[in-house]
């Protein structure tokens, strides 16, 4: 049941600053712990997270196993033109989720 | 010979005066009672107040999908029934947990979502703790926030509110200590370096940092019962719901949170 809150303003300035924010559902099991048993629960964690504006690349993160549990990445970009933000997070055992907002631009 | 006169002396002062202090211990006045929330940080009750930081929120969407989907051999969705949990589950959280008629005693939120899908959806209970009781029990909470809790007006809820009094007050553990020992008596003080706080059970299940996950009232009650070296009660346990009465009784008038962020 993996599920992402985005918060990204819906209108905004040309060439205001705006923030970016991404909540990710994500358990990030660093792979250093072991069960009671004493074998080592494997590591899951989301290893790269990218932002994508109307196509191109504009914010990327590698994340790495010391990362809480439910990464919360924000970063700040500058509006340019209208468009849409997608979101990417890739992980272990194949995990890749998607998310995406639009914003219009004055 | 005197100097040992005076420190058997000073001895039984020590003594007698922590047996005043034990005797003076008193339930907070309501106009003292504070939320876990004033005593964050503020960059921690930010994370709380935006929906879009809170990662308990991630749990409320959980609970969202969970209400309309199908499930069990009766083959319905909570939303069958209950229809729009924004108005149907409204105030509800700020009134459990509640007395049961066929039981005879009170259950709290999560065994009453277990209950209904036994009896309407003829489904499997969900285990406590986990991530699908979590997430309904988060989404019907959410939908009394803001709202005052209630708990305890029923008057068949009063031998059991007596009883979970009682274990609040009931010295227990290799330590020896009861929940009033921190929480009525030294609330606004720390330990090792974290605020007490009252032990208002206002916004669960919450979020914990320290958990990295949501949790539960009775998962932060054993929690605190293996903090002080006794042996916690199972999830369920009359003794815990008796516990949670009686908290959410303290705490009548409080705003619900949930989810909420704590530490």
């Amino acid at each position: 049941m993996a599920s992402a809150l985005i918060n990204v303003p819906k209108t905004a300035k040309r060439g205001e600053i705006i923030e970016i924010k991404t909540l990710m559902s994500h358990i990030m099991e660093t792979g250093y712990r072991r069960t009671a048993e004493g074998e080592i629960v494997p590591r899951d964690i989301i290893t790269s997270f990218t932002c994508r504006f109307n196509g191109a690349e504009i914010f990327r993160a590698d994340l790495f196993p010391a990362i809480a549990a439910n990464p919360f990445i924000t970063f700040f970009t500058v509006a340019a033109e209208s468009g849409k933000f997608e979101f990417e997070w890739i992980g272990d055992k194949g995990f890749a989720e998607t998310a995406s907002a639009s914003i219009s631009v004055e | 010979m005197s100097a040992a006169r005076t420190i058997i002396a000073a001895a039984l002062l020590i003594a007698a005066d922590l047996a005043a202090t034990v005797l003076a211990a008193a339930e907070i006045p309501p106009g003292e009672r504070r939320s876990g929330f004033s005593f964050m940080s503020p960059d921690t009750q930010a994370m709380q107040n935006e929906d879009t930081a809170n990662p308990g929120m991630l749990w409320v969407l959980d609970g969202e999908t969970l209400w309309k989907t199908k499930t069990g051999a009766a083959g319905k969705a909570c939303a069958d029934c209950h229809n729009d949990a924004r108005t149907t589950m409204k105030g509800v959280a700020a009134r459990y947990p509640a007395f049961d008629q066929t039981l005879g005693r009170p259950v709290n939120l999560e065994q009453r979502i277990n209950l209904c899908r036994a009896s309407h959806q003829q489904a499997t209970p969900l285990a406590y703790e986990s991530r699908e009781l979590l997430a309904l029990t988060a989404f019907v909470a959410q939908q009394s926030r803001g709202l005052t809790i209630e708990t305890g007006a029923d008057p068949r809820l009063e031998p059991f509110v007596a009883k979970g009094r009682e274990l609040f007050m009931q010295r227990q553990g290799q330590l020896n200590l009861s929940c009033a020992n921190c929480h009525d008596d030294n609330w606004d003080k720390r330990l090792a370096g974290s605020a007490i706080t009252q032990a208002h059970p206002t916004g669960y299940p919450l979020y914990r940092l320290e958990w990295q996950s949501l949790g539960s009232l009775q998962h932060r009650l054993r929690g605190c019962i293996s903090g002080i070296r006794a042996q916690a009660y199972d999830y369920g346990a009359p003794e815990l719901v008796e516990l949670e009465v009686y908290l959410m009784l303290r705490a009548r008038g409080m705003p619900i949170e949930t989810p909420a962020v704590r530490p």
